[in-house]
């Protein structure tokens, strides 16, 4: 940990200065902390090509086994016995399968708000961690794609939901939200895991260039013979580019489309217009939650990230979902308002059991975990910089905002107009399931941690190359140039 | 007086004027609540026995079910009528917008609301959309012990797991007598054929018929006779074409 060293030495020396010195700008902020694009390669693949410790090869196989377990085994199960060994009953047909789907639909949001969001916005904090958080959108699909297929009655059947053309001339119906759903999920998909691997071609060839045996094949192959010529460069940046400004509007259309499954449909407490943004922030507010908690890991287990991963970053993200968390509690006081106030009697009934029902716990759970907490935590500017602390606060989040899921879809689901069939949903299956997917979403970031560079290091050179600090009599002050 | 048609909203339809094909009226006043029709129309339409545990989860599939209630708080407890409710064959249904894969569908020719089961995949969105909950959905491969497989109605789908399944108003006997009313050159008489549950009420609190002609039994108790006829849930506009009698005095 030679550059570790380094750091801590920098920091004794200027324990003695005050004010906004350029030390003090240098400790804070990677971008005015320059090393030589070398050292960074260096230190980026020494965490890539590090022989894996027994740890990181015990975590694999355990985690493996779990997956094995929970996900493929549990699955089999459920595909051989039938949608029966799950819980889901009348009056609540969707369960912890569609509660998942739309919680891992949501963490996929993080990684295109941050990527693509701020980096059209030039935020410059974005620069050491977008390709976690664009990792995470791929991730979490994956993970919600699962989820539905688990959902579904006769999973083998699932391509029929597919426009393909076929003697009979059936096609799916585009009258339905599930259709909807298909095409934008497996649009966000597919334009998201592009989106991931443009700004990871240049990083592909410098680990190329620095890597030898199976390694050097691998990321041959995948680098696509990117030279770094300024024509390259000019591509890439155009479809970087055309990307991140065409993802946004995906972002925004999936999870209003997801939420859409629940108020295109005609239940009490699901018909509401505002379902649309108020999923959207949701999804965002999770995200966010879960981002913060890959970054503290990213940090913390994997080698040289101290360097590129600063408090800075924690507070910026802090501030984020400081943001975001009182967003979400905008929209959800204007669903509840709205709602408690058109009377309809089934509504009430159904608002009534979301508090004082045998779960209203969980609805009184959720508005502490994703209100009060972050709310009470993320002020602070010393706090929401502490990294344990704030991953607390997004895990938390995610808590809250996979116990809102769960109010939405199996809770609200027990309340309909006919009070005969009102009965309560107990998970079965979905439990090893949903644990399943959860191990599996962590186990391809370890996995991927050893196989491609989890900064785009060309990126935080590129950020460190425009900012400059100059004096202006005794002020230091930050210059950032236009780079594009 | 403004009537709805000065209006001029040519979008709107009351559930009155949709003209169904079949109908059915359910006398709750005479229903005894004996579940001769839950058991006639599991044995026509071959509707598996799902066993004790699911049942006793609340998964004992039926396509009509009888709907206790009650009045007052205990001990002051007072039964009120028994309400048998099944699919209600909307005129205007939403379950049938929401499938996926066109499993839920509306037949034009019968006015009925049709289930594919060759084409269900099982995402169970009808069945949530459904506010009348009267979809039934095979969550298992449900057991058949001999000599159960003897009664199997030959004219109906035996169905497999992670299908939706619903009444059909007995389809199956809907084609057969449109079939024989065909094949004589005439149309299909009223009363010429009932549905298993109307045939096995013993108080007659069931009758089905066409609804689309003025001279036929249902036609006639839904508009004269009776004042107190009623449709489940109507404010929804999804055009149901079952009516139930409530209340009509001793």
């Amino acid at each position: 940990m030679a550059y570790g060293k380094k750091e801590t030495e920098k920091k004794q020396e200027h324990h003695e200065h005050h004010g906004h010195t350029e030390e003090h700008f240098k400790e804070k902020h990677l971008m005015l902390d320059p090393l030589p694009r070398g050292v960074m390669n260096d230190m980026v693949m020494e965490a890539v090509t590090e022989k894996p410790s027994w740890k990181w090869w015990a975590t694999v196989i355990f985690m493996g086994a779990t997956v094995a377990y929970c996900l493929v085994y549990s699955w089999y199960v459920l595909i051989a016995e039938g949608v029966g060994v799950a819980g889901v009953n009348r009056p609540s047909y969707w369960g912890i399968f569609l509660v998942n789907t739309v919680f891992w639909i949501g963490i996929s949001h993080a990684g295109t708000f941050i990527s693509a969001i701020l980096r059209v916005f030039r935020a410059e904090f974005r620069r050491p961690f977008t390709r976690v958080a664009e990792l995470m959108t791929t991730f979490g699909l994956v993970q919600a794609g699962f989820s539905i297929f688990m959902h579904m009655g006769r999973v083998w059947l699932a391509y029929w939901l597919m426009p393909y053309p076929n003697q009979r001339m059936l096609w799916p119906n585009f009258h339905s939200p599930l259709s909807w759903d298909l095409l934008a999920i497996t649009t966000y998909l597919l334009s998201s895991t592009m989106y991931l691997f443009l700004p990871l071609i240049p990083d592909l060839a410098m680990a190329r260039d620095k890597t030898t045996g199976w390694r050097k094949n691998f990321y041959r192959i995948l680098a696509l013979g990117f030279r770094g010529t300024e024509g390259e460069w000019t591509h890439l940046r155009n479809a970087m580019n055309i990307f991140a400004f065409a993802i946004i509007p995906v972002m925004f259309s999936v999870h209003t489309i997801v939420s859409w499954d629940f108020a295109a449909a005609m239940r009490p407490g699901w018909n509401s217009t505002i379902f649309g943004p108020y999923f959207v922030i949701g999804a965002l507010h999770s995200g966010m939650g879960a981002a913060v908690v890959v970054l503290a890991a990213v940090r913390k287990f994997i080698k040289n990230m101290d360097y590129f991963i600063r408090a800075e970053h924690f507070d910026a993200i802090g501030k984020l979902m400081l943001i975001i968390s009182m967003g979400w509690a905008y929209f959800f006081f204007n669903d509840y308002m709205v709602q408690w106030y058109g009377g309809d009697k089934w509504t009430k009934q159904l608002l009534h059991f979301h508090e004082a029902g045998p779960l209203g716990w969980m609805w009184f759970l959720m508005l502490i975990v994703n209100i009060a907490i972050p709310w009470a935590i993320l002020w602070n500017p010393k706090w929401r910089s502490t990294p344990w602390l704030v991953s607390i606060v997004g895990i938390l989040i995610n808590v809250g905002m996979w116990l809102e899921r769960y109010i939405i879809i199996p809770i609200s689901l027990t309340i309909n107009r006919m009070p005969f069939t009102w009965r309560q949903y107990t998970p079965g299956i979905e439990i090893p399931l949903g644990i399943g997917t959860l191990v599996l979403f962590i186990l391809l970031y370890v996995i991927f941690a050893k196989l491609i560079p989890m900064i785009p290091v060309w990126e935080v050179q590129e950020g460190q190359m425009a900012h400059q600090l100059k004096k202006f009599g005794r002020e230091t002050v930050v210059q950032v140039s236009e780079l594009e | 007086m403004t009537t709805l048609s000065d209006l001029k909203i040519s979008e709107v339809k009351l559930a009155t004027e949709e003209g169904g094909k079949w109908g059915m009226v359910i006398d709750q006043d005479i229903c005894t609540g004996c579940q001769a029709c839950v058991a006639a129309c599991a044995m026509e339409n071959n509707i598996p026995f799902v066993g004790e545990e699911d049942s006793g989860y609340g998964r004992a599939m039926h396509w009509i079910r009888i709907e206790r209630f009650w009045e007052g708080e205990y001990p002051e407890v007072k039964m009120t009528n028994q309400q048998p409710m099944m699919c209600q064959q909307c005129g205007s249904a939403p379950c049938e917008p929401v499938c996926p894969a066109f499993a839920t569908v509306h037949s034009q020719a019968e006015a009925l609301n049709l289930q594919v089961y060759n084409r269900c995949v099982g995402t169970r969105y009808c069945a949530n959309n459904c506010p009348y909950q009267v979809r039934t959905f095979n969550w298992r491969d449900y057991e058949r012990p001999e000599p159960l497989p003897n009664q199997f109605n030959p004219d109906v789908t035996v169905r497999r797991r992670g299908v939706m399944e619903k009444c059909t108003f007995c389809i199956q006997r809907i084609h057969k007598a449109n079939d024989k009313a065909k094949s004589e050159g005439r149309d299909v008489m009223d009363g010429e054929f009932t549905t298993a549950c109307a045939q096995a009420c013993p108080s007659n609190a069931i009758t089905f018929g066409r609804i689309d002609k003025e001279d036929t039994l249902v036609y006639n108790m839904i508009h004269h006779g009776h004042t107190h006829g009623k449709k489940h849930l109507e404010e929804l506009g999804t055009l149901p074409n079952i009516t139930y009698l409530n209340g009509g005095g001793a």
